[in-house]
């Protein structure tokens, strides 16, 4: 992000008796100081479980804090298959949203749809969930999964007995919920596309379609993967909604209409029933992986923003 | 032309308009169901005066949720507006140098970090060294959310203020902190205002960081040594409950929730709108 530069006032300033400055970088250095000290604090927590399971901790299949096996693999399978198929559905989605939001003209009705984008971002993730518990995974159920089992079941993805909370109505949540960055961000990186581009290709006689399909979206592509690596980190990492629908269930399933457990639901159900240190440390080493992997994924995803000549933006 | 390109633009326009209006279903929906099913429970006075009540005893309310929500809410953005807007007016000010830009990076890594984690961190920080779970750590927990977003909406706010003015204060004199707090931040105050409603809106609306830092409390408690509940916890303990008054009561909160955030979020807006215009005039 460009900052105001204002060069000659700075020369004015003498540096090192400016306490102002020194208070507020204070300030701002908090924002960097506890990032560290979030990681520090998980992998200090999380210590005795990795030292006590090492490797074996990320393939293993079983959880059993009776017997203290600890194995982590189900979850991080479900927390990655989850949020893939939220990409799956949202990606062509959002890319259609922010085409549409980036052309100029009819100025009202694309604000419209902007605010509603907007507003799909605001909605709590806890009503997210409330909603896809009681209404979406329901009629998922009955319009989609049942069907579906019925006639393709012998495809494993779809086999049965298909469950209204399972891995494809967190997919799907998780799809809605992800949509909002999805659209805004990849609207402003094809709206930084240069005019030149687009004017050439329109006086070559491309249609409004080749333009945007073949002149755009080339031209944008950095950003607009930078968007898509940002909405899977988002994914990743949501804990309510997810919880709330994805059944429970510790297993590794081919199928999408089975319930499956992700990273983030493990520890929001059972950290605070944990049974013993053991079991907590487990949990926070879940926790570990969970943002050691967002948050690789979200400098990846900036990275590629800041290629494309977006400053990233929060929330 | 020939009419195979055209058609063809034609009929990509035309799934790129249904698209859009797709991405609003989901809104929609989710809105539609929430008032509906949310209504029979906020119809009642109840709702809002008396605290939860066992499954099958008419007359729970949500009451406890709503001071608790308010409290922690508030208590969080005490801590983070003022250190929040503080570290953005620097950025916006003095950052030009690398450390500056490490402070960028990591607000926005830690935006995305998941609020899970949030609450694993303040739970090992704030609740494991004092042995009880309080609303002291869920605001700490929700502050760390906060401050990512204040800093990066107030950098952003303070950049837009035109140059003359700093060059103005500057040049009668002022020492530099005048001139950023009672000339820039003034000017920018509108920006600076709607990223803190961002991130109230964003507070008030997690769940995650709660879970192992206040835990939820069945009574009304305006003292956040203590454990509390919040509407969010509210919502997600009684929809995973079989019982269908609480559910509706997961509902009722639910719509309350949702009307404070949009609310806020809509508020927000207006702000923002105001700030453009001032942009303008200056």
């Amino acid at each position: 992000m460009a900052s105001a530069a204002v060069p000659a006032a700075e020369e004015a300033t003498v540096k090192n008796r400016d306490g102002f400055r020194l208070l507020t970088g204070a300030a701002g250095l908090i924002a960097p100081l506890a990032l560290l000290l979030l990681v520090a604090v998980l992998a200090q927590q999380a210590w005795p479980a990795i030292t006590r399971f090492g490797w074996a901790f990320l393939v293993g299949r079983e959880w059993d804090p009776v017997h203290i096996h600890f194995g982590a693999l189900p979850y991080i399978y479900s927390t990655v298959v989850s949020s893939s198929l939220a990409l799956l559905i949202a990606v062509p989605v959002g890319i259609g949203v922010a085409i549409f939001l980036a052309e100029p003209g009819q100025a009202r009705i694309r604000g419209a749809i902007g605010i509603g984008v907007e507003l799909l971002a605001a909605i709590p993730s806890v009503v997210y969930g409330l909603w896809a518990l009681f209404v979406m995974g329901p009629w998922v159920f009955k319009n989609l999964e049942t069907p579906i089992s019925d006639r393709l079941g012998w495809i494993a993805i779809f086999a049965g007995p298909p469950r209204s909370s399972a891995m494809f109505t967190a997919g799907l949540i998780l799809a809605v919920m992800i949509l909002p960055t999805l659209a805004s961000i990849s609207r402003d990186v094809i709206r930084a596309v240069p005019g030149g581009l687009k004017e050439a290709s329109v006086a070559l006689g491309a249609t409004w379609w080749e333009t945007t399909w073949r002149v755009n979206l080339p031209a944008a592509r950095a950003g607009i993967i930078g968007a898509i690596v940002l909405a899977l980190g988002r994914a990743l990492g949501e804990t309510i909604a997810v919880t709330m629908t994805i059944g429970n269930r510790n297993q590794i399933s081919a199928s999408l209409f089975e319930p499956a457990y992700s990273l983030a639901a493990v520890i929001a159900n059972e950290f605070t029933e944990a049974t013993g240190p053991l079991h907590s440390a487990a949990l926070v080493e879940l926790g570990l992986i969970l943002i050691g992997v967002t948050l690789t994924v979200n400098l990846i995803a900036l990275g590629l923003l800041r290629l494309s000549g977006l400053a990233a933006r929060p929330a | 032309m020939n009419r195979r390109r055209q058609l063809g633009n034609a009929f990509a326009r035309t799934v790129i308009y249904l698209t859009a209006l797709l991405a609003l279903v989901p809104l929609g929906l989710v809105l539609w169901y929430t008032v509906l099913r949310g209504l029979p429970a906020v119809s009642h006075l109840d709702f809002f005066i008396n605290v939860e009540r066992p499954p099958g005893i008419p007359g729970g309310g949500i009451a406890h949720a709503i001071w608790g929500t308010v409290i922690m809410v508030g208590l969080a953005s005490l801590l983070a507006i003022p250190v929040g807007v503080v570290g953005g007016i620097h950025l916006a000010e003095y950052g030009h140098g690398r450390l500056a830009n490490w402070v960028r990076l990591a607000s926005d890594v830690l935006v995305g970090a998941p609020s899970i984690a949030i609450g694993l961190f303040a739970y090992a920080l704030f609740v494991a060294p004092f042995h009880h779970f309080s609303g002291y750590a869920a605001a700490l927990a929700l502050a760390v959310l906060m401050l990512p977003v204040l800093l990066r909406t107030t950098e952003s706010a303070v950049a837009l203020v035109p140059g003359g003015l700093r060059e103005a204060g500057l040049a009668l004199g002022l020492p530099r902190w005048r001139v950023s707090l009672q000339l820039i931040l003034p000017a920018a105050a509108p920006g600076v205002i709607t990223g803190a409603l961002l991130a109230v809106a964003r507070a008030g609306g997690e769940t995650a960081p709660l879970l192992f830092t206040t835990l939820g409390n069945r009574f009304l408690t305006l003292d956040p040594s203590h454990q509390m509940s919040s509407l969010t916890l509210i919502v997600y303990h009684d929809a995973l409950t079989p019982y269908n008054d609480l559910n509706e009561t997961a509902w009722g909160a639910a719509l309350v929730l949702l009307v404070l955030v949009l609310l806020v979020n809509l508020g927000s807006r207006f702000v923002l709108r105001r700030q453009v215009a001032l942009a303008g005039k200056l």
